[in-house]
């Protein structure tokens, strides 16, 4: 990091954005019951259903979190695959 | 005259609920309002000595529930505050004496008499917090800035919404600016986005508190307590006021950046 870097703040993660990010997932974990482990299912048996019926990017797909007011989404990220024409 | 009961709570213990039940007992008092502390952590009272009354009891909370005297004959007036009563909780039994219908039956009892009742719940979410948050018109919820206390916290509104008590208002206890600047402490804007309540108080960490305790005189009473003061502020809110937040420079400025860069570019090793 250049000394503007530091300069304007940018560095790494503090303490209290560490504080802010676990707090994030954890209370979302808490609120909605659903652990690590069921995340991960979840996210797997979502790749597999779509991949049924259309190309995704399997190693892009993304399943979080995210909340607004106390109300929790479970988030699915899909990149779908043809978007780029191949030559043949 | 018919009171509104307000609890104090937490989950998370030793975040300041009896201190902040007992100086916005003294800051409502101070603005004319007729007002009774109730301790409703029974095994392990603290608000009495917290109010310097710890001297005066003699018959407690499970005396009047199990009818060994009148709801009268408990009560404790302040030294100081001629407006300002302490219910106090037993020392000898636990929070499976008394049960939240006893508690709603007590405080209806002193619903017509007063402004303010202020029931200071217990740490956990079982029985003692149960009973506390029973009667309950509204709910403070005290948290302090850091990971434990908010996960707490988020779990105590959680399930005051599943009782459905909607009025739930959040007091940050032991802010410390100096420390958010520093970026080691979350932020009074943190804190709320992650909670998602209404915010009523921000108390900044201040050593009077010790001080204030010690001597058994809350730091409500005293002019030159920046806790004291917030204090203050809370129980005018509380009353209806709208009183702005005090500004707490949370960011540091850029003169600051500087020094700390210089700083940390001059250390030795580095």
């Amino acid at each position: 990091m250049s000394i503007w870097d530091k300069l304007w703040g940018r560095r790494a993660p503090t303490s209290r954005q560490m504080a802010r990010e676990r707090l994030q997932l954890v209370l979302v974990h808490d609120r909605t019951r659903i652990s690590p482990q069921l995340l991960q299912t979840l996210k797997n048996e979502i790749i597999e259903v779509i991949s049924r019926h259309v190309d995704i990017d399997r190693e892009g797909v993304e399943v979080t979190f995210t909340q607004s007011q106390r109300q929790s989404r479970l988030v699915a990220d899909i990149p779908l695959q043809g978007g780029r024409q191949k030559y043949k | 005259m018919a009171a509104r009961i307000l609890t104090i709570t937490s989950g998370k213990g030793g975040v300041g609920k009896t201190t902040a039940t007992a100086n916005l007992g003294v800051a409502l008092a101070l603005q004319g309002q007729r007002v009774v502390t109730v301790d409703a952590d029974i095994g392990l009272r603290n608000l009495d000595v917290v109010m310097g009354l710890e001297n005066r009891i003699v018959y407690d909370l499970v005396d009047v529930v199990e009818g060994r005297c009148r709801l009268r004959q408990a009560m404790i007036r302040d030294k100081r505050l001629s407006e300002l009563y302490l219910l106090p909780a037993a020392q000898t039994r636990d929070k499976t004496a008394v049960s939240p219908e006893d508690m709603v039956q007590v405080t209806e009892q002193l619903r017509p008499e007063f402004d303010y009742i202020l029931i200071d719940s217990p740490a956990g979410i079982e029985q003692g917090f149960k009973n506390a948050i029973a009667p309950a018109d509204v709910i403070l919820i005290i948290t302090t800035p850091e990971v434990s206390a908010v996960r707490d916290a988020d779990r105590i509104i959680g399930l005051i919404e599943a009782e459905g008590k909607e009025s739930a208002h959040l007091i940050i206890n032991r802010l410390r600016p100096d420390m958010v600047r520093r970026e080691d402490m979350l932020a009074t804007s943190d804190v709320v986005e992650l909670l998602a309540i209404n915010l009523i108080g921000i108390v900044p960490e201040d050593e009077y508190i010790i001080i204030s305790t010690n001597r058994g005189r809350p730091a409500a009473l005293d002019d030159h307590s920046p806790a004291g003061q917030a204090f203050r502020n809370i129980a005018r809110r509380i009353m209806g006021e709208d009183v702005p937040f005090l500004t707490i420079r949370e960011s540091p400025g850029l003169l600051e950046r500087l020094t700390r860069l210089v700083r940390s570019r001059t250390k030795p090793g580095g």
